[in-house]
């Protein structure tokens, strides 16, 4: 191979591009409104479009998937259940050994809400959507479990059989003698957390667009996935084709993704399958409802994590009890969010002694996968909250705790207990620097005078190594050693990139790195620039991927904060070849050394001799027009592709250690919280955040991700959670109830840099866009400990979870009452009671409330009401609740009748927007003037759709559909406008059952 | 007033950046919608179909307007203004854009329309707003990649040198 040259730039004395913040050259046609995002192509004549019928509920048997209606309805091309999934698809491969299958759409049993039942293709969205409402699915639900401890007690529901007791993995490691450390330590603290479920949610959606090939059974598909190419792999295996039947390709835009559109590559399969039943390309785009209940979310974790500590604060020995969540499949990549910290354990601290015991559980909730941070969150918020509780235990400053643990500046490259190889750092400088330079000491005495005050301030700390550039060969370490002998070394992380010369001599760069908006193609320009002595206006990248044609790998994609370490170094690699052999070139025909060539200002020219010179767009082009005229060493220069994969991500070793990911930034950071004693809203005073990122290729880049990670972290800490009801209902399903930070919320961090190499990577860059969703959250909290002097503080810090800190847990609401009063928290039921009158004898009564015509007139948004016997009556009834309106199918049963004084109620409804659940009993009475008392009481429980967007609008459109029933049926009861009105019972649980039914 | 068939189309017009556009839609299809795929001006991002997120924001007859909470059939005779009218010219950039360019106020750029359309209304209207002001108004608009700073600045530096401009037109 021929030496590559360094870049010239450097040499000749100017500036590199590398490290200077232009401009970008993807935002002229993102301002302009010419982006080019999936939604924005166009689609091949014929296309249909594809919407998915989701389960209402969290667990539950599919008795029965009636179609038929929708089937007939015009413009409908298919309708696909799981029967017809499975009939062309094998099951998604699950990362553990064991007899599970995953689908990714239900096949007898659903086990989350918003898990795909049916997929309906028509000619149009709307039509689908129409269609999909049509579907008669009948469930049996069964008890859901949606805590992780809950999940591996005995006697909880079971969610696969092949994971007993839900338990899909569980593994215990030991590094060093952690028992003897925790026997001779002086001390020992402990700390219990519940990390809550989020999601980094970007503001496009999934898409996929699919077609099949029947002639060489092959399928295109066009998806804004962002890797693991990993994955590819398990689309292929799912399709049942060979990768190279499989051509992936994506959108030169992607609307953000953060990890999270690596989990639309399950749609992938049910596009692609509906591709190929229906003989049509077919195209889906995700909505925002099923994009916060069902695409997918970070783990919640419950870690108990425990110190042995000497006198001085110096930790001895760790122990992780970490109980991981995964929700209801175990979907590639996963459990990789668990162990992609496992080198990183011991933080940023010099921790020889390490106990762990790592368990994976399945619950009724969305599966899991990437997300920005991924397993850093959840392991340094129990590490950082230690710390804190460590100082305060020994009565330290809990900043000279931090100091006292960090890695000697001396050590590195520093192997860590658990295998990492921390590449390179100097953490007690940039503690040094940022407590200067963020003024740390001005911050404790503006503490100490809003204490003065009686106010509520606090101070939090953190420091925190970012891991980047992922290890393919982690996700092993769940694998015993044993085991990983039998499947084969698994490791490294091949990154490529690809220089091509044209025949005037421009460059193209091409990159299997997948941005999802971080800026790719300006870096790229900027380094492929330097090494060729040109401007970046005069190179073009492109970052759009197509398996059938790019150089890709399965580490190819946008994750792990590869791209400034790995694929830019990359690309410098193969334009360093490139150039290497231009060089040659060169200097044949300017008659000098290869070595005295130098590629300077669209030149290239002898070092010695810079009059001696030869445009830089001749040489480059001489490999199309003359190829017989280069030197016989020289070889093309053509294209150029670049492998490079970091000799320091070897697999886990027999002792299970990991080197898990090739370069390791830091960061400490500190803050300022006031929380306000009346409303205990947080606020952030001032947040200083400290990153030595290595080399920084383009600072405005950098600190774009600093600012954009730190305002998301803010989300986790103060406003976002998947909340889920203990029945598995899904709570959270629009942006008014899964709150996101806004300009109001979110100010600006103090930035601080420091620059320490890595030694390990070709631009000496490490990762820097995931730290603070690391180091932030545990930071805000340790701060609201600070403020609030509280031992136990569990995310996100709402001001009504802060209130009970506070003041205590909320005291219940006096007892009786009220109508209709909704009972939340625990159970969430709906219970009311109430009394009114109605014109009429008890029997004129009763017969109305037992004939279907009558019922049919007063219960509103009433279709048609079926006798089925004389105590069952069946009803459809079309209801909107806050923004979508829906159909249920009502059933109603009476029981206990004692005409014409009191009976029994229990309803069922289901529909596309829920089901519910009631029960109810009404007492007739004469009122003594001709009319009836009539006397209700119900209990009742909702789930599914309506329960995740319509929470906060169930109590007022109770009152408003039962005012409106009374209204109607007084009408038809006394023939007059009487206030009052009558009841009926089975409207009134029609509606209750469709709507304000139970939640069980 | 003219009353729509549910399940038939109806012919639709109005001012698109000043220029007139016709298409049919039926009474349900949003505004969002239309403009996208009917008209093929894909510039107007949906992010949540229910008015949070902002990113399909355009002005409707002066009045700033979430596309996906309108029926196209409602925009009738109306005149829209959409990000493919903000630039100049084609090749050019206006100065609100510039500005966010230099300071990367964009990342992934899906959002990015609707935020301009608040602040090219905004700024129209109160040519010397302070931070708070600029903040305020951008609370309707959700960004995932910036941590909004950088907006707040972009628009700051537009409004200044607006008011400049127009300060060196008026003098002249």
């Amino acid at each position: 191979m021929l030496q590559a040259v360094t870049s010239a730039n450097r040499e000749s004395g100017d500036q590199p591009w590398v490290g200077r913040s232009i401009e970008r050259v993807e935002d002229a046609a993102l301002l302009a409104g010419r982006g080019r995002f999936i939604d924005d192509l166009g689609v091949a004549p014929g296309t249909l479009h594809a919407t998915i019928l989701r389960s209402p509920h969290a667990h539950a048997d599919i008795l029965s998937i009636d179609v038929d209606a929708a089937k007939s309805l015009p413009g409908v091309a298919a309708v696909l259940t799981g029967t017809d999934v499975k009939a062309v698809t094998t099951s998604l491969v699950v990362g553990v050994k064991a007899p599970v299958e995953c689908w990714p759409i239900a096949m007898d049993r659903v086990r989350y809400v918003g898990e795909p039942v049916a997929i309906v293709v028509a000619i149009d969205r709307a039509r689908a959507e129409d269609a999909a409402e049509l579907i008669n699915v009948e469930y049996r639900p069964r008890g859901a479990v949606v805590d992780p401890l809950g999940a591996i007690v005995s006697g909880a529901p079971v969610l696969h059989d092949g994971f007993p007791g839900n338990l899909a993995s569980d593994r215990s490691f030991r590094y060093g003698d952690p028992e003897k450390a925790f026997a001779e330590a002086p001390h020992r603290f402990s700390i219990d957390i519940r990390y809550p479920r989020n999601s980094c949610t970007p503001i496009e959606t999934y898409g996929v667009v699919a077609s099949h090939d029947a002639g060489e059974d092959a399928f295109e598909v066009l998806a804004n996935f962002q890797g693991p190419f990993s994955i590819h792999t398990v689309i292929a295996r799912a399709l049942k084709v060979p990768g190279n039947r499989l051509r992936l390709r994506t959108p030169p835009d992607s609307g953000g993704s953060f990890g999270v559109k690596q989990g639309v590559f399950p749609y992938i399969v049910l596009i692609a399958a509906a591709a190929r039943i229906t003989g049509r390309p077919v195209k889906w785009i995700e909505d925002r409802l099923e994009h916060l209940t069902a695409s997918v979310s970070a783990t919640n974790r419950a870690t108990t994590l425990s110190a042995a500590v000497a006198a001085d604060g110096k930790i001895l020995a760790l122990d992780w009890d970490q109980v991981e969540d995964c929700g209801a499949h175990l979907r590639a990549p996963e459990p990789a969010t668990l162990y992609r910290m496992h080198g990183n354990l011991t933080g940023a601290y010099d921790i020889r002694n390490v106990k762990i015991r790592n368990r994976v559980v399945v619950t009724n909730k969305t599966p899991t996968g990437l997300n920005r941070g991924f397993g850093g969150p959840q392991v340094y918020f129990a590490l950082e909250r230690l710390v804190q509780r460590i100082a305060i235990g020994l009565r330290l400053d809990p900043l000279d705790v931090i100091k006292r643990n960090l890695i000697g500046a001396g050590s590195f490259p520093y192997r860590t207990a658990t295998g990492a190889l921390l590449d390179s750092g100097n953490y007690q400088e940039a503690v040094a620097r940022a407590v200067e330079h963020g003024r740390l000491a001005e911050l404790k005495a503006r503490r100490d005078e809003a204490r003065a005050q009686g106010r509520l301030y606090g101070i939090g700390f953190t420091a925190v190594v970012e891991p980047s550039v992922s290890n393919m060969g982690y996700i092993t370490t769940v694998l015993t050693a044993a085991e990983r002998r039998k499947a084969g070394p698994k490791n490294g992380a091949q990154a490529t990139a690809t220089v091509g010369l044209d025949p005037v001599g421009s460059v193209t760069v091409h990159v299997a790195s997948v941005p999802q908006g971080q800026g790719h193609r300006t870096v790229l320009s900027q380094v492929v620039a330097d090494v060729f002595g040109l401007a970046p206006k005069d190179i073009r990248v492109n970052t759009e991927i197509d398996t059938a044609k790019d150089a890709w790998s399965i580490a190819s994609g946008n994750y792990a904060s590869r791209f400034a370490a790995a694929v830019a170094g990359t690309a410098k690699i193969a334009a360093e070849r490139v150039a290497g052999r231009l060089a040659r070139i060169a200097a044949s025909q300017l008659n000098v050394e290869a070595a005295d060539i130098v590629f300077a200002k669209g030149f290239v020219a002898s070092k010695r001799n810079p009059e001696n010179r030869i445009a830089f767009s001749r040489v480059a082009a001489l490999s199309h027009w003359s190829p017989g005229s280069l030197p016989d060493e020289a070889g093309q220069t053509i294209r150029e592709t670049a492998f490079w994969t970091p000799p320091e991500l070897t697999p886990p070793d027999e002792d299970d250690r990991i080197n898990s990911s090739l370069c390791h930034g830091f960061i400490f950071d500190f803050c300022g919280v006031e929380i306000d004693r009346v409303t205990l809203g947080t606020r952030i005073d001032r947040y200083v955040t400290m990153h030595d990122c290595g080399t920084i290729l383009h600072p405005g880049m950098v600190n774009g991700q600093i600012r954009g990670g730190f305002a998301q972290a803010l989300g986790a800490a103060l406003l976002e959670e998947y909340a889920y009801a203990e029945d598995g209902s899904f709570l959270t399903g629009t942006l008014a109830d899964y709150l996101l930070p806004t300009t109001t919320e979110v100010p600006e961090p103090e930035i601080f840099h420091m620059e320490t190499p890595s030694p390990f990577t070709p631009l000496g860059a490490k990762g820097v866009g995931e730290g603070n969703c690391m180091s932030t959250p545990v930071c805000l909290a340790n701060a609201v400990a600070d403020a609030l002097g509280v031992a136990d503080i569990t995310l996100p810090l709402v001001p009504a979870r802060l209130a009970e800190l506070v003041r205590g847990a909320e005291p219940p609401p006096p007892a009786g009452g009220a109508s209709a009063a909704a009972v939340r928290g625990g159970d969430r039921r709906l219970r009311g009671e109430g009394q009114t009158a109605v014109k009429g004898a008890p029997e004129q009564v009763w017969a109305m409330l037992l004939d279907p015509a009558t019922l049919q007139s007063v219960i509103p948004g009433c279709q048609r009401v079926d006798k089925i016997t004389e105590t069952h009556f069946r009803a459809d009834v079309t209801l909107g609740i806050g923004p979508v309106t829906g159909r249920y199918r009502a059933d109603v049963e009476l029981f206990d009748l004692d005409a014409p004084r009191t009976a029994t109620l229990r309803g069922r409804a289901t529909g596309a927007l829920g089901f519910g659940n009631a029960e109810g009993r009404i007492m007739l009475a004469p009122d003594g003037n001709g009319g009836t008392t009539l006397t209700y009481s119900y209990d009742a429980a909702i789930g599914g759709k309506v329960a995740s967007i319509g929470g906060r609008l169930l109590d007022g459109a109770t009152r408003v559909i039962i005012g409106q029933f009374f209204t109607a049926l007084a009408r038809k009861a006394g023939g007059g406008g009487a206030e009052g009105a009558g009841f009926s019972l089975f409207a009134l649980l029609a509606k209750l059952g469709s709507l304000f039914g139970g939640r069980r | 007033m003219t009353r729509l068939k549910a399940d038939q189309r109806h012919a639709v017009r109005f001012s698109l950046n000043g220029k007139p556009v016709e298409d049919e839609a039926e009474p349900r299809m949003l505004l969002s919608d239309f403009l996208r795929h009917q008209l093929g001006a894909t510039g107007t991002h949906v992010g949540c179909e229910h008015g949070v997120c902002g990113a399909c924001t355009v002005v409707v007859d002066g009045m700033l307007t979430r596309s996906c909470l309108t029926l196209a059939a409602q925009v009738d005779g109306c005149e829209l203004k959409t990000v493919e009218g903000l630039a100049p010219s084609a090749d050019r950039l206006g100065v609100l854009q510039q500005a966010f360019r230099r300071n990367h106020a964009l990342q992934c750029g899906f959002c990015t329309a609707g935020i301009l359309m608040s602040l090219d209304h905004y700024l129209s209207r109160h040519p010397t707003p302070s931070e708070a002001e600029i903040r305020d108004l951008l609370s309707g608009h959700i960004c995932r990649c910036t941590g909004y700073t950088p907006i707040i600045q972009a628009a700051l530096e537009a409004a200044a040198e607006l008011t400049s401009s127009k300060k060196e037109t008026s003098n002249a």
